[in-house]
């Protein structure tokens, strides 16, 4: 009794930034997870990478603007995505040098918008806001936001879900089938954009390739089916931020934190200990 | 207006910066040949978790910043050949940047430090650190002279690689360890965020311009020494960080190298992105 009192400390249940943290932490794990399945199988993890880089520009200008992040994020991404679009898939080494120009410009312009923010208000920490996250300072005014582009999201995928499937698997037989390749990409990519930006609210704009990308590899590890594979990550992605939130909301307590560890610390960690343990399973279990 | 730019406390700064644009000119062009710009990008990013940890314990930034890079290279390379190479990269990335999240929550520094770490700072250097920055120059550049013919031929021919007994393996982490050397030069004055656009943004152009390997290595050497000299004449005047003005010069280089190549339209470019395709990987 003592040891579940010291994991769930008196007041976890009843603060309201922890449920709102709980409610658009599982909404983004659960969005995450499909759209990050793809990301691993398409061998996109750069591109999604790039996207959460660039997206720190939004967050950068709206903390400048002071309108929500989380329309800073969404708006950069999805012109991330446009951009990637316009440059075209030529070849994949091609558009890896572009993509990476492109984030650099976008990081370039973040520190300027972010140098202009504390010259002009006496905010200090919005580069460790914008980059590295903090959950617990999502206003609940932003939860209906968050939710409405989780479902556009998840909508988007589901859209696109079987040529998607197909193009991603196996490309040659995909457009020998007349699927409109570059629609089905192009919707994937908003889908992308969308993740990513709800990602960066939750654990910060460069970390969060790490809720995209981890728990869809460990599933992947894990499962046979796509299908199940998504369920598989959406378990392990809501699993991480709840617990991450929990150890975050602890740690105000412990003797070495002066003002508690930071919830994507906690997340990132998780995330990497569940794709080690499934590594470690799948190859015990192809062994056996 | 720039009085000052050439004062005693900016002498380490011109002259790190230079290095450093050389140096990463160099490196940069086997990161565009061989397609590595994730990884590339994952290391300095990473190696910020050095500098932030060193600002923890009161240590010396170079000395974290080679550390952290050194971690994330050996991690990238071994771990990375078995498995998806872009996911391990991805995953080695967040975890590093994650642990450097909790160094800066620990961590009483000013909000200015952690932003300087991130996105440059032009009077970072200390005399200090001039001679280790210089031998790590000298180290890095021996190491692409020394690795020059075995990463060219793995990177465009593997099975004459493989048939000359040289190991990809071993070529792979060399070469990603010359990227940690020359991340851990940049990192203290770009910032972390921004060492990549100058690893890939110069040598980027260079090859829309020449598919000559030594011609390619001088136009990125060139071209970053532009790049770093105009962008701390800028921000030492403008005060806005270094960082920007970096990575603004490596889209405008990319620009102006595509367009010259489209202009041109000689059969350059489709040689150099042949011989880019046919590369490993």
């Amino acid at each position: 009794m003592s040891i579940l009192h010291a994991i769930f400390q008196p007041g976890l249940f009843s603060n309201s930034s922890v449920q709102d943290a709980a409610v658009v932490g599982a909404v983004v794990a659960v969005v995450c997870a499909p759209v990050g399945v793809f990301t691993v199988v398409r061998g996109q993890s750069f591109a999604g990478h790039a996207f959460a880089d660039i997206t720190a520009t939004g967050g950068s200008g709206a903390f400048l603007l002071g309108v929500s992040p989380l329309l800073g994020f969404v708006a950069m991404a999805l012109a991330g995505a446009g951009a990637t679009e316009l440059l075209g898939a030529e070849r994949q080494r091609g558009r890896d040098l572009a993509t990476g120009v492109l984030l650099g410009a976008g990081l370039g312009l973040s520190a300027l918008l972010l140098y202009l923010t504390t010259t002009t208000e006496s905010t200090t920490g919005a580069a460790v806001t914008v980059l590295f996250g903090s959950i617990f300072a999502v206003s609940s005014s932003t939860l209906p936001m968050v939710i409405g582009f989780g479902v556009s999201a998840l909508f988007l995928v589901g859209l696109v879900y079987r040529p998607l499937l197909l193009s991603s698997i196996n490309p040659d037989l995909a457009s020998a089938q007349g699927l409109g390749r570059r629609t089905v990409g192009l919707v994937y990519m908003v889908s992308l954009a969308l993740s990513v930006a709800l990602s960066a609210l939750t654990i910060g704009a460069i970390l969060s390739t790490a809720l995209l990308i981890g728990p869809a590899a460990a599933a992947l590890r894990l499962a046979r089916s796509p299908g199940r594979a998504i369920v598989c990550a959406a378990v392990i992605g809501v699993t991480a931020t709840w617990a991450g939130i929990i150890l975050a909301y602890d740690s105000y307590n412990w003797p070495t934190a002066q003002q508690g560890w930071p919830v994507s610390f906690f997340v990132v960690s998780l995330v990497l200990a569940a794709y080690l343990l499934a590594q470690l399973t799948s190859r015990r279990a192809r062994r056996a | 207006m720039f009085s000052g730019l050439f004062s005693g406390f900016m002498v380490g700064t011109w002259l790190q910066a230079s290095v450093m644009a050389v140096v990463a000119g160099a490196v940069g062009f086997f990161v565009v040949l061989r397609g590595s710009s994730f990884a590339a990008h994952a290391i300095p990013q990473g190696a910020f978790t050095g500098a932030a940890g060193a600002a923890l314990i009161g240590a010396n930034t170079l000395a974290g910043v080679g550390t952290f890079s050194l971690l994330g290279v050996v991690a990238i390379a071994r771990w990375g050949r078995r498995g998806q190479h872009d996911v391990v990269t991805a995953l080695c990335l967040v975890t590093l940047l994650g642990v450097g999240s909790l160094f800066l929550s620990m961590s009483t520094e000013y909000a200015e430090q952690t932003f300087s770490l991130l996105f440059g700072e032009p009077l970072a250097v200390s005399s200090a650190d001039l001679l280790p920055t210089a031998a790590l120059g000298a180290g890095c550049i021996t190491m692409v002279v020394v690795l020059f013919r075995p990463l060219m031929l793995s990177s465009i021919a593997p099975e004459l690689a493989a048939a000359r007994g040289i190991r990809p393996a071993r070529v792979e982490l060399l070469f990603l360890l010359a990227v940690g050397v020359a991340t851990t030069m940049a990192l203290p004055v770009v910032g972390a965020l921004l060492v990549f656009s100058l690893m890939i943004g110069p040598p980027a152009t260079a090859r829309f311009v020449t598919d000559r390997p030594l011609q390619a290595m001088a136009i990125s050497g060139g071209l970053g020494l532009i790049t770093v000299w105009v962008s701390i004449t800028a921000s030492f005047w403008s005060n806005w960080p270094i960082g920007f003005f970096v990575g603004a010069f490596a889209v405008v280089w990319y620009v102006l190298g595509r367009c010259l190549a489209r202009w041109r339209r000689k059969p350059v470019r489709a040689v150099a992105l042949e011989l880019a395709g046919s590369g490993s990987r």
